[in-house]
């Protein structure tokens, strides 16, 4: 049985890369991300809520989606849709707008194969500078890493491929 | 702390580096020990460790014949963590999508039926 694991790889020095398969035909997939009505459903981690969202899907179009987290803390991203190819392709930026001015260009591509699609999310950043602060914004938590979790990290890694 | 994380990644790259790193998180080894499971030459090791040298991954002790390798967890910890969250946030709402995704299939059909 294939996986559907989440796949992140990071090709490039601009680039971060995921792939994920779903078990669902691709204009269904591909219509769950063109509302505030679908996004509500499932993006973003389940303890964070969205609390307001603007979606206007067209190119050219801009979105907004702020969520909340179990501390009540809020966390805005927004970006404009460059280019909506249904069912197989959406290219539009990405901003947190916890580091404004650090805009990536995300192309999602879908792809169908047996009912089943793969989904690919490339995200391009200006700089290197610009996308390892983006990084860097995930690094305030978790601070004690122990060997033990690291090991497993590593064995993760290594069997990957 | 970004050009580091850059080296690392780039260190990271390579399968047979992982490899290294995942044999010398159980501990510090020789080139001669981490050259066994491989079908490669100890220069070939001795060069990916270079790499992971350089990088800040690895250490290497100061007994001048054998240098045993050592990890350097620091790197890696910065990497993983990135990882673990990033990896988190998409990993998490690309679940939701899937269990959306059914409740979706499954209105479908009823609107079918």
């Amino acid at each position: 049985m294939p996986s559907n694991q989440l796949m992140v790889t990071t090709p490039s020095d601009l680039e971060i890369v995921m792939k994920r398969v779903f078990d669902a035909p691709r204009d269904l997939v591909f219509e769950a991300h063109t509302s505030c009505e679908h996004m509500r459903n499932w993006w973003g981690p389940r303890k964070y809520e969205i609390v307001d969202c603007d979606y206007d899907f067209r190119e050219g179009g801009s979105w907004r989606i702020v969520h909340r987290g179990p501390e009540g803390e809020d966390y805005g991203f927004r970006g404009e849709f460059r280019e909506i190819v249904p069912p197989e392709r959406i290219v539009w930026t990405f901003e947190f707008e916890g580091m404004p001015g650090n805009v990536s260009v995300e192309t999602l591509s879908l792809e169908e194969s047996d009912g089943r699609t793969t989904l690919i999310a490339t995200s391009v950043y200006e700089t290197v500078e610009a996308r390892d602060a983006m990084l860097d914004t995930n690094m305030e938590e978790g601070a004690a890493e122990t060997w033990d979790r690291l090991a497993e990290y590593l064995t993760e890694v290594a069997t990957r491929k | 702390m970004t050009a580091s994380l850059d080296r690392t990644f780039a260190a990271l790259a390579d399968p047979t580096r992982r490899a290294i790193l995942a044999q010398l998180s159980a501990g510090e080894k020789t080139v001669t020990e981490l050259a066994e499971p491989f079908v490669m030459t100890m220069p070939a090791i001795s060069k990916h460790l270079k790499v992971l040298e350089v990088a800040g991954l690895v250490s290497r002790g100061r007994d001048r014949q054998f240098r045993p390798a050592r990890l350097e967890a620091e790197p890696l910890r910065e990497v993983a963590e990135w990882a673990h969250r990033y990896r988190e946030f998409w990993e998490e709402s690309y679940d939701r999508l899937d269990e959306y995704l059914e409740e979706l299939q499954g209105r479908r059909k009823e609107d079918n039926a």
